[in-house]
């Protein structure tokens, strides 16, 4: 009988040998992004608490050049985090019955990424006009 | 008679017995567009080089036996064809995650042992004598566990698992999917023997929905879908316990 001798292949690197998990390892990567974003908002809402002066304060440091080149990172960043979020959203969920069949997981997505487009949109129009 | 024409196949090889470390072993294979990777390792042991080994048995995507990586896609063998990859080379290697006992062919023992842990049969609520008749199911009833029911423990989601290849203590895809179809079961009342399975940190918490297992799966089982529902169960098992009389002991 042959001696049992198992190899067991090192791990190094695996995220690199499938582009699904390059998609998947960016995914993750720009998670950090949505935090900062909630913090920045995080820091308005508080600032909005301690009266105009602050809320002006906090409004002008949005004009700043860097924040703007900031603003543009995180709206590319958040984009891709939430179009990959919505592709894996369906593989959460038990199946969504429409009429007794199971609704397609591409349908989710779809519906998703236009839910998440159109409060993008409505909240744009609506700070643009305040 | 169709035409034959002639690809490079890419072989891991790896005897416990002389080699350190597996190696790659080329061979020229003559094919028709018919024939399957499998075929061309077995035309390979046929004709080439006996000592090929490597695991098959149905050759038509039922057994869940010849999984491989097949350039670097896990992939049933009988069910790839090498009309797809020609004229490029195609590369054949074990299942990722997995360690190889020999060329081709991996050691199982870690998953049988999960799915062994996981009580892969029904566990009804009393036992039923076989004169009072047969568990009735209705079709919606038979629905929300059939598709993880396909299930053919090939193993094509764990080598798609980077989670179980850094740690194979995590339970993995197929287990879970497994243990889902029983608890789903309306005839299966074993659900709390497995919970606690499902509850520990190698059970669903291990998983960060990468996916890939859900994409490779080659019977639509969607075994991502059955870890991530049962994040929202061990969530619920979780927090039931305060809810309850005794934390829900009986």
């Amino acid at each position: 009988m042959t001696v049992r001798k198992p190899y067991v292949r090192p791990m190094t690197e695996w995220w690199r040998r499938n582009p699904f998990f390059v998609r998947y390892m960016l995914r993750e990567l720009t998670a950090p992004f949505v935090a900062v974003y909630a913090v920045i908002l995080l820091i308005g809402l508080v600032s909005l608490s301690r009266g105009e002066a602050a809320y002006n304060v906090w409004l002008s440091a949005l004009t700043h050049p860097a924040s703007i080149v900031l603003h543009w990172l995180l709206l590319v960043t958040i984009t891709y985090h939430a179009v990959t979020l919505w592709k894996v959203i369906p593989k959460t969920m038990p199946p969504v019955k429409l009429g007794g069949r199971a609704l397609p997981e591409n349908a989710i997505t779809v519906c998703g990424c236009l839910a998440t487009l159109v409060v993008s949109i409505v909240i744009f129009l609506l700070v643009g006009h305040l | 008679m169709a035409e034959t024409r002639t690809i490079e196949m890419e072989v891991l090889r790896y005897h416990p017995e002389r080699d350190a470390a597996p190696r790659f072993q080329s061979y020229q294979v003559p094919f028709t567009p018919d024939m399957s990777v499998l075929q061309g390792l077995q035309y390979i042991k046929d004709h080439l080089d006996g000592s090929v080994t490597f695991r098959w048995s149905c050759r038509m995507a039922v057994c869940g036996s010849c999984g491989h990586m097949v350039n670097g896609v896990p992939q049933l063998s009988c069910h790839t064809f090498l009309r797809d990859y020609f004229p490029a080379k195609v590369r054949v290697e074990p299942l990722n995650h997995f360690p190889i006992l020999r060329d081709l062919a991996i050691d199982q023992t870690d998953f049988l042992k999960k799915l062994e842990s996981i009580k892969p049969y029904i566990i009804p609520a009393e036992d039923k004598p076989v004169e009072s008749g047969e568990f009735l199911q209705t079709p919606a009833q038979l629905d929300r566990y059939y598709q993880f029911s396909q299930c053919i423990n090939c193993l094509l989601c764990y080598a798609a698992c980077p989670q179980y290849g850094l740690n194979s203590e995590f339970i993995g895809p197929g287990a879970m999917a497994l243990l889902h179809r029983y608890n789903a079961d309306s005839r299966d009342a074993g659900r709390a023997e497995r919970m606690p399975l499902v509850n520990e940190e190698e059970g669903v918490w291990s998983c960060t929905l990468v996916g890939y297992c859900s994409e490779v799966c080659p019977k639509g089982v969607n075994p991502a879908n059955a870890v991530n529902q049962n994040k929202v169960n061990s969530a619920l098992d979780y927090f039931f316990r305060f809810l309850m009389p005794k934390g829900g002991k009986r």
